[in-house]
């Protein structure tokens, strides 16, 4: 008798710590905010976005046991969890857009549009019309995630197929190719029309370019302008282990955030930025040595963060409903590093760029963190064992913001208690 | 003379016992040493790995999701195509294959430099690692699946 006890304490003991550690949805944020889990296991949800109405959709990396690709969740009752949910498209994924009464996604080498009704359901989930295809899918870097500026233009990434644009790719000793033939359609923003149908390359523009891979883009609507946050190469130290020690690969190179205007260049593959330099450093496959300086000639970013962590979505805040030091700022999702191995990984959080006049003030703070689950503020040493990672982000109507993560397919939801 | 003939028998048996007990320590000396070297063989093994695959495949040998696959619990990593896994080490990889169901987008660094009895070290290491519990690679499995990979390339 007195084990059952024990027994029946025990579990209710950690049934109520299971709540408390749960509380926020395991997440960590600033006075004032929560979270909660607004979706779980939808499959692998990359981008998010958000209609007028509220509905969210979610464009997954690969199919779900459904075999669906886009993911369209519905909160009827308002009480911030999702409990109407479906899905359509057989395609896997990373962009997705709500643009009026259109929603916008993408393959890894095509743009799609659909039509939505007055109640946000999709008129034509098994007929989209193609507005481009044919983009480069070369497996790396592959995500095609998009924007719109306020008008009807496309932004679209298209990733280099590369690391360094080395002859032979992440092969020791291969030079770096001089230009690098790669930029010709890859490694830059290509702008499209996004009313147009069956577009291609040649229909486009390269909006900017010099950039290796951009998971995370947005328009910046109070300064009109596209704002990118790359994904910077990798293994230094593997290629370069006398020019680069392991802990020196940790912390290079930085993962950066540009203002773009047309025609930017940012510098991949012949530069990266050294954070601690504050510098652009030419790479080692074009003759760098860790210190000569790269071109002037190339974008300087507005924020350099720590290496490896991957950024993968950009928002903007538009909303009311935070304190006001968050308007017109910028969240920036990152999904957490590999490369920082053997040192342990980074990132795994969802950080705030602050904003003042329209302009980056080049600091940078962690805005909702604990995705990874990890026990006591544990660093994460191998990405698979993270419980989430952060991905996509959206702003609601009612100015919370989303979070989706791209292992299991949960949806955090994260508002203000005035 | 009854001594003389005891003695004989006594250093008959001594003989006999010796001529055991050093073909004994023969084989236990023997096996320590293959023990030894299969131990060396491990450290090396080890030591590789860390200086060449942990940067993607993780301390772990769990990979990186979508990017670089795990080699804990692959059913390749484990199976009985040995020449595959050589080549793969010596050549690199960059091909758009499942493996165990999923996809994975980065390409492989090939190892031109490493060495037969290196790369027979390290795939022995992998194979016997985490959960994996697959045969170790000999040198000549490595010879021969190199012998082929040159044929191939020719």
């Amino acid at each position: 008798m007195k084990k059952q006890i024990q027994l029946v304490s025990i579990i209710i003991f950690a049934f109520c710590m299971n709540i408390i550690a749960q509380e926020n949805a395991g997440l960590t944020l600033p006075t004032g905010f929560k979270a909660n889990l607004y979706a779980n296991n939808i499959g692998s949800a990359r981008h998010i976005t958000i209609t007028k109405s509220g509905i969210v959709f979610a464009k997954l990396n690969n199919p779900n046991k459904e075999g669906n690709a886009i993911i369209r969740l519905e909160d009827t009752n308002n009480d911030g969890i999702a409990d109407k949910i479906n899905g359509f498209a057989k395609y896997g994924g990373t962009g997705i857009f709500v643009k009026g009464n259109s929603l916008y996604a993408s393959s890894n080498e095509a743009i799609f549009k659909y039509e939505l009704d007055s109640k946000d359901e999709v008129l034509n989930p098994l007929t989209p019309h193609t507005i481009v295809s044919g983009l480069l899918d070369r497996r790396q870097h592959n995500s095609k995630s998009i924007t719109f500026d306020k008008g009807n233009n496309i932004y679209v990434n298209i990733g280099a197929y590369s690391n360094a644009c080395q002859e032979k790719d992440r092969m020791p000793g291969s030079q770096g190719m001089m230009p690098c033939p790669i930029l010709d359609s890859a490694g830059g923003i290509w702008k499209f029309d996004g009313t147009k149908e069956n577009q291609t390359y040649k229909d486009g523009k390269r909006y900017a370019t010099g950039l290796r891979n951009v998971l995370g883009l947005d328009w910046n609507t109070e300064t009109n302008q596209l704002y990118v946050a790359q994904h910077g190469r990798d293994q230094l130290n593997s290629f370069y282990p006398n020019l680069y020690s392991d802990a020196q690969n940790a912390e290079l190179p930085a993962e950066t955030f540009y203002e773009i205007k047309e025609g930017d260049n940012a510098g991949w593959p012949y530069v990266y930025y050294d954070p601690s330099q504050h510098k652009k450093i030419v790479s080692p496959e074009y003759g760098g040595d860790s210190k000569k300086e790269g071109s002037a000639e190339f974008k300087e970013p507005v924020v350099a963060f720590p290496a490896h962590m991957a950024p993968m979505a950009v928002l903007f805040y538009t909303g009311n409903q935070f304190p006001a030091k968050y308007k017109n700022g910028a969240f920036i999702s990152f999904h957490g590093s590999w490369n920082r191995a053997p040192l342990p990984q980074e990132g795994f959080f969802v950080a705030f760029v602050p904003f003042k006049d329209g302009k980056a003030t080049g600091e940078w703070e962690i805005f909702a963190n604990g995705f990874a689950g990890m026990e006591n503020g544990t660093k994460v040493a191998n990405p698979n064992k993270a419980k989430a990672r952060p991905c996509g982000l959206a702003q609601g109507p009612d100015g919370s913001i989303y979070v989706s993560d791209d292992t299991k397919g949960a949806i955090f939801k994260i508002s203000y208690n005035k | 003379m009854i001594q003389f003939l005891m003695n004989g028998e006594i250093n008959k048996q001594i003989n006999c016992t010796v001529k055991i007990v050093s073909k004994f320590t023969l084989l236990f000396c023997f096996l320590i040493l293959a023990l030894w070297g299969n131990a060396q063989n491990k450290i090396n093994g080890k030591k590789i790995y860390e200086t060449r695959c942990l940067v993607c495949h993780q301390a772990d040998g769990g990979g990186v999701p979508n990017m670089n696959p795990p080699l804990d619990g692959s059913t390749n990593v484990q199976g009985k195509d040995i020449v595959r896994l050589v080549k793969i080490i010596r050549n690199g990889y960059d091909e758009r294959v499942a493996l165990d169901g999923m996809y994975y987008n980065n390409a492989m660094t090939a190892n031109p430099d490493l060495k037969e009895d290196a790369i027979a070290d390290v795939l022995s290491y992998i194979r016997t690692s985490w959960s994996n519990k697959a045969g170790l690679v000999t040198i000549s499995q490595v010879k021969a699946a190199l012998f082929k990979n040159k044929a191939a390339k020719k």
